[in-house]
């Protein structure tokens, strides 16, 4: 697939030819330049990733070869030229006729990306009713057959159906298909699996790179995910505040990458050669400068170690090309540093022996009853139903160790969070805390003890702070209530000492949560669940909104504030490499139901619960020596409202043994003390399962 | 849909028990008085009492009150003090004739309201959207009584074209239909297509209308076949209230035209306590705005179908 990308220099015309690309918005405050030079060549059936964290303008740059900027939006300078023709001068018609038929898109919430009101047969058909004039028959029967090419099953059903009455992936099957439907010569592809579960990602990237077979499409593929690009791409641009600071092949610019920005990147995603205690991510420190706070010279200059006065911010730094002629970088440094003997500042951590256990789980279920209103259930006289979130989990956690629940969305690991915290109760069980069962004590019948040792996180920080009232009085409240402290100046010393835990400057107190970036309101989202002193804390999905380099700088946050109280962290995630890389023990769930739980080091190697192994498979690593094995999960999630009988992992299990699946509770294997399988298949079939990872070849890295 | 259908029949039979049970109390739960109301305050106390025990009023409340549920229910109103007719005979006609000047405004307003509000969101401040807005606002903010006072400066005293009154003392006449029409769609169409025109500024910002751009579709098909139908889920509610209010919100207009309507009935029998006038106004205010919300509630789903299908 590589060889494409050497045809960018030569004969071939490229489907896409960016020069020079600069957009701007226009606003009240004056221009804002979101992209100030941007220049890519994509070949014909050649796929390149575009990566960036949010607000280095790649999305921008998708819009912009769409034409679709919006009111305020413009290409101020450059061109994009389309298969020969220049998209920047094309008339509006002229435009609407390449949109949908020569580039098409896709997009990163298929529900958003969907009409609402209109069934999907309609919009699919669409397509070719418009952009090639065919008899309404002739556009449902392509309708169909894409629907088909996508593998959706039942795609006559689907044709009927609105949006919202299929499932994430679905959608997003539906929409590659719409895009597909006209055979686009170039697919621009923004974000296409965020918003999805880490198996259906995987599906929804399997198919992607089927189709640039199978159709021979141009992709460009925008994604923050560099484990996504690595799968999809040839080759991949690394933007940086609006401009490319790096291109090449995928295996220069993952192996033998030189901007700094690019290492950066690479330090900062859990890959599985880092390790929390001896080898833990490195952040980029600072922030993504403001597009009209720029500083001269290269933008990435403030935050870079190998800055130098006087020359990176002496003039506009230019791509410079290499020895390669595919590999081009934007630093004027790129031959003096010698990255094979540069090491970045990791502050290693002593690994700690688990303390006494601090919360024990006991067969604790929580059914919510659903009421089902239909003709036929009342007919029937049964109109509620219990929808099994948490089916008898049973696991504990010790004095300052990290528990991980991972699982898809609808697993139950969020119900179960509610329930530790009160917000809802547990219809059975126990849930021991520091000698109490809190299982059946609700959040307002707590003490003020119960509540201040057991803590919470959030996912969204943007959500979670009052947005009219300033930080520091905020996180005075929580010390106020949870009777800390009741002097008002020890009440302001304590914040301010909250504030410098978290690493923020002491005046950000009088800050409102808007004047803040997304990390920095998790640290305080941080600041506010530590200040009153908890035993224990949930983290649920605490970076997942968050940006890769503040991603690192969050967790690293978190595991000093553990290591310095000796807090029990308890971490809610979907995102696996995160798990393996902050996690001492892991618990996996699907359904309500706990499938395997165990070490981190137990889990994440064989024997694995086929369940887990569909999991690991599934997620992208951005290390290109690292060989996988290839697990894609067929069917549905099935509802939790009708959970399969036996196994519940059984409808869509590729190890499925047969009958005994469908009818049996699994029996739960004792692989070690703590290791615990819940599966039909013998203890030693598991065992030699192959491992999902392997190292390619050299050693020494994988430490 | 259904069971959601005959829940939301059930739960409009429900209301109007409910309103005609508070109605009942509140007028009648005083014999003396509603006698008195009845025979005039120079009646003798020995008539009152004769013509509460001819009128059942002996009886216990809820034999009472079944009774005059079941009158009601077979159209018998009672008789009106002021007119000394059964309620029926007025109340019909005045109805027939708000209906129809209800139906003049609802038949220009409503096309009127949504394409201007269609139009103006559609291109979130452009210069039509801006001129549409301003336009609307103006015209909702002027009180029904000062534009009829001017309209009829113009179209009556000024140009001689209309007629000043719309009492159709000569037969009914189209013309005298003219100023009160007027008045009405000034008043209430900056309403409608404000709302309108928000939703329809909403829907254009959605991911999916960029998608149908996106998709190649001509501009006037994303409009028509993606954004419009969206647009009109939230102004569907508020074009149903409307109807309410043309029934029984447009006193004043009716009052300035000397138009025989059902509002101008409505005040006129609360001037003059006719109480078995004001119970029928009451009840058939009551069960319209109870039928067309029902109405709009099903018309709702059907424009959501992720209510329909949930």
């Amino acid at each position: 697939m590589n060889d494409a990308s050497a045809s960018t220099g030569t004969g071939t015309r490229p489907i896409l030819d960016i020069r020079d690309l600069c957009i701007s918005y226009f606003t009240r405050a004056g221009e804002i330049p979101a992209v100030v030079d941007f220049s890519l060549k994509l070949a014909p059936g050649e796929s390149v990733g575009l990566v960036g964290e949010s607000g280095c303008g790649k999305s921008t740059v998708a819009m912009a070869i769409m034409r679709y900027l919006g009111t305020n939006g413009g290409i101020v300078g450059g061109s994009i030229e389309f298969d020969g023709r220049d998209l920047t001068t094309m008339a509006e018609e002229d435009l609407r006729r390449i949109r949908g038929s020569e580039i098409a898109m896709i997009y990163q919430e298929p529900m958003a990306a969907l009409n609402p009101s209109m069934r999907i047969g309609r919009q699919l058909m669409e397509v070719p009713l418009f952009h090639e004039n065919v008899s309404e028959a002739e556009a449902e029967k392509r309708a169909i057959a894409m629907l088909e090419d996508v593998n959706l099953p039942d795609a006559e059903r689907v044709m009927e159906a609105y949006p919202h009455q299929i499932s994430g992936g679905q959608q997003q099957r539906v929409v590659i298909a719409m895009a597909l439907l006209s055979n686009p010569k170039l697919l621009l592809l923004d974000e296409p699996t965020t918003a999805l579960d880490v198996t259906v990602e995987a599906g929804i990237v399997e198919l992607i790179a089927d189709i640039s077979k199978k159709f021979g499409t141009s992709m460009l593929y925008i994604s923050h995910n560099l484990g996504l690009i690595l799968e999809t791409c040839d080759r991949v641009c690394v933007m940086y505040s609006g401009e490319v600071v790096e291109e090449g092949t995928v295996n220069e610019v993952f192996d033998r990458m030189r901007h700094p920005y690019t290492h950066g990147l690479f330090n900062a995603i859990p890959l599985p050669t880092a390790d929390k205690n001896s080898r833990p991510l490195v952040a980029i420190r600072g922030q993504l400068p403001l597009p009209h706070q720029r500083p001269p010279g290269c933008f990435f200059g403030p935050r870079c170690d190998f800055f130098v006065e006087g020359r990176c911010d002496a003039q506009p730094i230019p791509m410079t090309g290499m020895t390669s002629p595919t590999h081009r970088v934007r630093c004027i440094r790129w031959e003096e540093i010698d990255w094979d003997n540069y090491a970045p500042d990791r502050k290693e951590r002593e690994p700690h022996p688990p303390g006494e256990i601090v919360l024990q789980v006991e067969a604790m279920r929580k059914y919510y009853p659903v009421h089902d209103d239909s003709l036929l259930a009342i007919f029937r006289g049964d109109t509620t139903r219990q929808v099994k979130a948490n089916e008898s989990l049973s696991f504990s956690a010790r004095k300052q160790e990290t528990v991980a629940i991972v699982g898809e969305s609808g697993c139950g690991k969020s119900t179960f969070a509610k329930v530790l915290t009160g917000l809802e109760t547990a219809t059975d069980g126990k849930i021991i805390f520091g000698n109490t069962d809190i299982g059946q004590i609700a959040v307002g019948d707590r003490t003020e003890g119960q509540l201040s040792s057991l803590q919470m996180v959030f996912q969204n920080p943007n959500d979670t702070l009052n947005p009219s009232q300033t930080v520091g009085s905020q996180i005075a409240r929580v010390i106020r209530k949870f009777g800390v402290e009741s002097d008002p100046d020890k009440i302001h010393d304590r914040v301010m000492r909250l504030l410098d835990l978290v690493k923020l400057p002491r005046d950000f107190a009088l800050r409102r949560p808007r004047q803040l970036s997304g990390g920095q309101k998790q640290r305080i989202g941080i600041a506010r669940a530590f200040a009153g002193n908890p035993s224990m804390v949930i983290a649920d999905e605490p970076v997942s909104a968050l940006d890769v380099s503040v991603q690192a700088a969050v967790t690293d946050l978190l595991m000093d504030i553990q290591e310095e109280f000796g807090t029990t962290l308890l971490f809610i995630s979907h995102d696996l490499s995160v798990v393996r890389y902050l996690a001492d023990r892991i618990v996996v769930m699907y359904l309500g139901q706990i499938m395997e739980r165990g070490s981190t080091d137990e889990v994440f190697s064989p024997p694995y619960h086929p369940y887990t192994e569909a999991l690991l498979s599934a997620v992208p690593i951005a290390d290109t020596r690292v060989e996988k094995k290839r697990i894609v999960l067929e069917g549905q999630l099935p509802s939790v409202l009708n959970p399969p009988k036996g196994c519940p992992f059984h409808t869509r299990c590729p190890r499925k043994i047969g009958a005994i699946c469908e009818n049996e509770r699994p029996p739960v294997h004792d692989v070690s003390d703590q290791h615990k399988i819940a599966c039909h298949i013998p203890l030693d079939e598991l065992k030699a399962v192959e491992p999902v990872f392997r190292l390619a070849s050299d050693a020494p890295s994988a430490a | 849909m259904t069971v959601f259908i005959a829940k939301r029949f059930g739960f409009m039979i429900l209301t109007m028990i409910i309103v005609s049970l508070l109605l009942f109390l509140l007028l009648e739960y005083s014999p003396g008085s509603v006698a008195t109301k009845v025979l005039g305050p120079y009646s003798s106390e020995e008539q009152r009492q004769l013509w509460l025990e001819a009128h059942g009023y002996m009886q216990p409340i809820y034999v009472r009150y079944f009774d005059w549920l079941f009158n009601f229910a077979t159209g018998d109103f009672g008789e009106s003090v002021r007119f000394k007719v059964p309620v029926a005979d007025v109340l019909w006609s005045r109805l027939a004739n708000t209906a129809i000047l209800g139906g003049f405004v609802f038949a220009i307003m409503i096309p009127l309201s949504l394409t201007l509000g269609v139009l103006a969101g559609m291109r979130e401040g452009s210069k039509l959207d801006r001129t549409i807005s301003v336009t609307s606002i103006v015209t909702t903010s002027l009180p029904e009584f000062a534009s009829a006072v001017l309209l009829s400066a113009i179209f009556v005293f000024g140009l001689g074209l209309l007629p000043g009154t719309s009492g159709m003392s000569r037969g009914w006449n189209i013309q005298e239909m003219i100023l009160p029409t007027m008045v009405l769609v000034l008043y209430d169409f900056g309403y409608v297509a404000r709302m309108t025109r928000a939703s329809m500024a909403e829907v254009m910002t959605t991911h999916y209308i960029r998608t149908a751009i996106l998709k190649g579709l001509p501009y006037k098909t994303v409009i028509m076949k993606h954004a419009l139908r969206n647009a009109m889920i939230a102004p569907f509610t508020v074009i149903m209230l409307q109807i309410n209010w043309l029934l029984s919100g447009v006193i004043v207009v009716e009052y300035f035209f000397a138009y025989k309507g059902f509002g101008a009935l409505l005040l006129e029998a609360s001037l003059n306590q006719d109480i078995f006038m004001i119970e029928a106004c009451a009840m058939i205010a009551v069960f319209v705005a109870v039928v067309t919300q029902t109405l709009a509630d099903i018309g709702y789903t059907y424009l959501n179908p992720r209510i329909r299908f949930s």
